[in-house]
């Protein structure tokens, strides 16, 4: 390779390293996420989802060549993650192509492309039958040929004397270990699984819009798609991407194209809430009772979770409210706020070092 | 509707008198042979699947198709709408009972063959791909269950009647999960003894009844902690305060008997309602 172009090469890389700084990364991503809902009937025609398509894989042909990139997606467990985020990608485009073909099907007074066979009534035998076959004959094909193409891992015999660093948890639950970097395990990894598990149960009683029942569109159901694919797209597939390309070694954050170097110092100077409020901003040293001590965060999440609905109520919600109703407005704001308070945590985090909004050691109670 | 071959014929009734045939062919005479004996009638109850009728017959007469309704919405068949991934989903759990059943003839749970039988698998066994048919379909089957999920979300099929399913479809997602996240462990290396390391951590922070979770301090009679890391959360799941040949036993019972047990059962359900809510959604 020409020395000039090994240059470039090396400066484009520095340059993508530095777009997957954290608080950046997910900045642009948040961005990307809306822009593509926001104009979803100009991307998603044929041309130019094409033209992302080739980029994307080029992207990757060309990241490939990259000794510490290869290393990563290399990894046997880490293929079928790297195979998933152009499998989601795929389809999130695939139902926003439906959905913006149905929803000007429906300004043209048509209705959605589905309304037409809807009360065709074939047999399932062959119809059906006969897709269901196929389709199991090339899932049978495919993974035959994953299998002998790629060996399953098996690394050292188990030994709990030598940990290994980093310590990954299962990939499929790489975005719950990445917010046990910005909440304790009890919020982490029991509060908000549990939570997640209440929220997607909960979102047809809370969800009460008639419209856009078996059928793509985005345009009669815009606020339960948007909320919904964010949670999917943003808060879990991209952070499982982030916790298998991204964390390294002592969980640091290191680029795509970066060495995990074992040694990579980034200093941690994380504060608690408490901390500021009485040491930097009030110069009087922290208080000796925890409930003094701690009282600027719990009236900051008292006012996040207790205040703050019945004000959105009257606010951004307006419309929503009286259709809703007291209880189903509530569980959904709750769910919402919590969901959205992932994302203030990450970035009060990556931009002011916050550790605890409240810290109170003594019961093992930190937020 | 029947096949220019004759195949079927033999179950429509022969009227007397009616005009009489062309000879038949060797091949047929042979497959009538076989098609109207008493034993192929036994176990195939209708003539060949090639009108209304028949066809409706082969689905309800079949203990495995008749999961299926015998007519559905054409809207419902599109690949393009359903993305098949519901589908994909329950063939890829059918062919991890099947591997899984294969690899438990060779597969000891305990700390001191689990290694050593992995190593076996990989190393000695002639075209051995049944671990790797096993972790790469468990794999796809996390993906093809969360597309699933965002499938029927997209196309709002969770709405009414179809709230009650949206649950049970997220009690099976999670217990996709669990049953991932269990087997997980079963090989007994680095990567697995300290992924479940990372997971089970959490439980000893589960408020209550983890030693390290908030309010369990005040769980006590007198100067006794009810809750501490040798009865916690945690050590309900890992039956030691290290993951260890407990763990991987209790692991490999929930992972091969009790979770696909449970999700057995609820995928029964789920079938059986999503038939009861009206087939594959479809607009109004």
């Amino acid at each position: 390779m020409p020395h000039f172009v090994a240059e470039f090469a090396n400066y484009l890389k520095l340059f993508a390293n530095f777009l997957t700084t954290p608080w950046l990364f997910v900045t642009l991503a948040i961005v990307l996420f809306f822009a593509s809902l926001k104009y979803y009937r100009v991307w998603t025609r044929p041309r130019p989802a094409g033209a992302i398509a080739l980029a994307c894989v080029l992207l990757f042909l060309v990241s490939v060549t990259d000794h510490n990139f290869r290393k990563i997606v290399t990894q046997p467990d880490n293929v079928p993650i790297m195979a998933m985020l152009y499998i989601v990608g795929f389809f999130y485009w695939l139902s926003l192509r439906q959905a913006a073909i149905n929803d000007e099907r429906i300004e043209a007074g048509k209705g959605p492309r589905e309304q037409d066979e809807t009360n065709d009534r074939v047999h399932v035998w062959p119809d059906l039958v006969y897709i269901e076959f196929i389709a199991a004959i090339l899932a049978t094909v495919v993974l035959t040929v994953w299998s002998i193409l790629l060996k399953a891992p098996l690394e050292q015999p188990a030994s709990l004397t030598r940990t290994p660093n980093p310590s990954k948890a299962p990939w499929y639950f790489l975005g719950l270990q990445e917010m046990l970097v910005y909440f304790d395990p009890w919020l982490a990894g029991v509060v908000l699984p549990t939570l997640i598990i209440v929220g997607l149960v909960a979102i047809p009683y809370i969800d009460r819009n008639p419209k856009g029942a078996g059928y793509y569109t985005l345009k009669e159901r815009p606020f339960a798609i948007g909320g919904f694919l964010f949670g999917f797209l943003v808060l879990w597939v991209l952070l499982v991407f982030n916790g298998t390309i991204l964390r390294g070694p002592n969980w640091n954050f290191f680029g795509p194209f970066e060495e995990w170097d074992v040694h990579k110092l980034v200093p941690l100077t994380n504060v608690n809430l408490s901390e500021v409020v009485f040491i930097q901003w009030l110069g009087t040293g922290l208080p000796k009772e925890w409930y003094i001590r701690e009282m600027p965060g719990i009236l900051l999440v008292i006012g996040y979770l207790v205040v703050l609905p019945p004000i959105l109520a009257r606010t951004l919600f307006k419309s929503m409210y009286p259709r809703m109703g007291f209880l189903r407005y509530h569980v959904m704001i709750m769910l919402l706020l919590i969901e959205f308070s992932m994302l203030i945590k990450m970035y009060l985090r990556w931009t002011v070092n916050l550790k605890y909004v409240i810290a109170i050691p003594e019961y093992f109670f930190n937020i | 509707m029947l096949r220019p071959d004759g195949f079927g014929e033999s179950f429509v009734a022969e009227k007397p008198g009616a005009p009489s045939k062309p000879p038949k062919s060797k091949l047929t005479e042979a497959v009538e042979l076989v098609t109207e004996s008493q034993i192929w009638g036994s176990v195939m109850r209708h003539g060949y699947p090639a009108d209304g009728r028949t066809r409706s017959l082969a689905i309800l007469s079949n203990v495995f198709l008749h999961l299926h309704p015998a007519k559905m919405r054409k809207s419902g068949l599109r690949m393009r709408y359903t993305w098949c991934m519901g589908g994909l989903s329950f063939f890829l759990f059918l062919s991890l009972t099947v591997t899984g059943l294969l690899l438990m003839f060779y597969y000891r749970p305990t700390a001191e063959y689990a290694f050593s039988d992995i190593v076996y698998l990989r190393e000695d066994i002639p075209l051995g791909i049944m671990r790797e048919l096993h972790r790469w379909g468990a794999h796809a089957m996390v993906i093809t269950v969360w597309l699933h999920m965002m499938r029927v979300f997209l196309t709002g099929s969770y709405k009414p009647p179809r709230e009650f399913n949206w649950g049970v479809g997220v009690i099976l997602l999670v217990l996709t999960l669990l049953l991932s996240f269990t087997g997980y462990l079963l090989p007994w290396d680095q990567l697995a003894i300290w992924a479940i390391t990372v997971g089970t951590n959490m439980a000893r922070a589960t408020p209550l009844v983890g030693y390290e979770g908030p309010l369990a301090q005040m769980l006590k009679i007198g100067d006794i902690q009810l809750v501490h890391a040798g009865a916690d959360a945690r050590y309900f799941l890992t039956v030691g305060r290290l993951i260890g040949e407990q763990t991987l036993l209790r692991f490999y019972v929930l992972h091969c008997v009790g979770i696909p047990l449970a999700a057995t059962v609820l995928m029964a359900i789920h079938f059986w309602r999503v038939r009861k809510d009206g087939g594959i959604s479809g607009p109004m």
